[in-house]
């Protein structure tokens, strides 16, 4: 035990309260109510529970939710690490504006989202591309909402590496692309991991940008959240927890893969 | 020659898939001149809807600020059973579906139903398809947003200043006023303008727990859709515009507080 986790350890009775009164809050706001869905999953036994999430329309909706993310997730690990390194190693005129766009789609509303997309690549296109009510929208739709994740965790990462290893790997004759793969990428590859799962998360869970751009069509355009909302507007609330449950653990499982990355960085760091 | 091409494709993409298309929002707006935008503001309900959001948004984060700058100093400053657990699920509600988060409160505060929503109905606290409702699901989907600005700029930080004010006498209300809330107020300013954003325009998890009627529990992002799917294209694209205009705003007074910093990154 370091000096420093002798000097903090132990709560004084600020901290103990302060402990309380935020614990008490994440608990009603968050963790009573995530564990309620799971609850009201598991109300009806597990072969209702199966039987619900494999019904041939959710089935089909969560299959699309899933590959739309994946297929989104790979997109990004690809572009995000371009877009970054750009960003970072290149100088032109006009880079801080392709900064504050990046950003753009974290803070734009949802709904929003979907509307500006539409105006695009929707029935009045200017470009002559419409993907309104396809499969294709659900695509666009994750490809837009996830675009940040992965450049804002590559970004810092490769701002922090020392240029004088690249040198001197160049200098020992290795090709830029070998420098990349065994040098840089290496380094970068946590980052990217973790982007890649916040990405995926997000595509999981995406919903309002979704409303207006893919008509909700089943067995073409529906995603698993309108699935949980249908469910839960028809009253069918076990339905809908059962559907939730699916999501929710797929969360979790992104949020154990996060945390794990982190402690990996933090002990090499 | 591959730094060149790395450049267009960058540029490109972002320009497909952000820039222009946003870029098409404002000239739909502005293509009547300022009818669009005059007819959202001469409209009761619509005003209406903008003003719930900016009431929950703005409660939201207040709750999330005090929450997230108590929870990074706890995080960062104490040691307790547990941490590296809530540490963890502190980001849940980034990663979680707005309609699961929807469903969720639903589930405990519903009026029927819910596990605590009868027993708060009887005292007459209404949760579900009221503004409390739209405050609790809105705090949910922004609650990490202080929490990551503010713990990475503690740690580096450290507490040195702090074991050094305390020495001198200090008691722990002046050391956080005095000393670690200047250090960290940047961190702060980011996440408060980031949750703002985030709150202002929160949709699936609103559209799920306030009942979404005109004039009482609609919001403004509700609102959009609501004109949208009623052929009202243009007063749609207004309210977005209006909507985005608010998030660009933040995101550029983030973007340049950075830059006058000196630092890209927190």
């Amino acid at each position: 035990m370091t000096t420093r986790e002798l000097r903090t350890s132990g709560l004084s009775r600020t901290s103990g309260v302060g402990l309380g009164i935020t614990m008490l809050w994440f608990s009603l706001l968050v963790l009573i109510p995530l564990i309620a869905v799971l609850v009201t999953a598991s109300e009806g036994g597990w072969a209702n529970f199966v039987r619900t999430v494999t019904n041939e329309q959710t089935a089909h909706a969560i299959k699309l939710t899933l590959a739309g993310a994946v297929a989104v997730t790979v997109i990004n690990v690809f572009t995000g690490t371009v877009i970054a390194w750009v960003l970072v190693r290149d100088r032109f005129p006009g880079k801080a504006l392709l900064e504050f766009v990046i950003d753009i789609p974290f803070a734009l509303p949802t709904i929003v989202a979907g509307l500006v997309l539409l105006s695009l690549y929707g029935i009045d296109s200017p470009l002559g591309i419409n993907v309104a009510n396809t499969e294709a929208s659900v695509f666009l739709a994750f490809l837009f909402v996830t675009l940040p994740f992965v450049v804002r965790m590559v970004q810092p990462v490769l701002e922090e590496l020392d240029l004088d290893v690249e040198e001197a790997a160049a200098s020992l004759g290795a090709s830029r692309a070998t420098t990349f793969r065994r040098i840089v990428l290496p380094s970068l590859a946590p980052a990217i991991f973790a982007g890649a799962a916040l990405s995926f998360a997000r595509g999981v869970g995406e919903y309002g940008s979704l409303v207006l751009l893919s008509g909700n069509l089943p067995f073409k355009s529906e995603v698993a959240s309108v699935r949980i909302l249908s469910a839960i507007e028809n009253d069918n609330t076990e339905g809908a927890a059962a559907v939730a449950a699916v999501l929710l653990v797929i969360s979790l499982l992104v949020i154990v893969v996060l945390d794990a990355i982190q402690r990996k960085v933090a002990q090499r760091g | 020659m591959a730094k060149y091409l790395l450049r267009t494709f960058a540029i490109a993409y972002l320009f497909l898939l952000v820039a222009w298309p946003v870029s098409l929002v404002v000239t739909h707006t502005f293509a009547n001149g300022f009818d669009a935008l005059h007819a959202i503001f001469t409209n009761a309900d619509l005003l209406s809807a903008l003003r719930l959001s900016a009431i929950a948004a703005f409660i939201a984060t207040v709750i999330n600020t005090v929450f997230g700058v108590s929870v990074s100093l706890l995080l960062v400053r104490t040691r307790f059973p547990g941490q590296r657990i809530l540490g963890a699920l502190l980001d849940l509600p980034l990663s979680v579906s707005p309609i699961v988060v929807g469903l969720a409160l639903v589930l405990v505060y519903g009026p029927l139903n819910g596990w605590f929503g009868p027993a708060l109905e009887a005292q007459g606290i209404h949760v579900i398809y009221a503004t409390l409702g739209i405050v609790l699901a809105t705090s949910f989907v922004s609650l990490p947003l202080v929490i990551r600005e503010v713990v990475p700029v503690l740690r580096e930080v450290g507490d040195d200043q702090e074991q050094a004010a305390r020495s001198l006498g200090a008691n722990e209300w002046q050391t956080f006023w005095r000393i670690t809330l200047p250090s960290i107020r940047w961190a702060v300013v980011y996440g408060v303008v980031l949750t703002l954003a985030r709150s202002l325009g929160e949709f699936g998890a609103v559209k799920v727990v306030s009942g979404n009627v005109s004039g009482e529990t609609r919001t403004a992002p509700l609102a959009v859709e609501e004109a949208y799917l009623n052929f009202n294209q243009e007063g749609a694209y207004a309210l977005a515009f209006v909507l985005a205009s608010v998030s660009v705003i933040c995101i550029a007074i983030v973007a340049v507080l950075r830059h006058r910093s000196g630092k890209v990154h927190s």
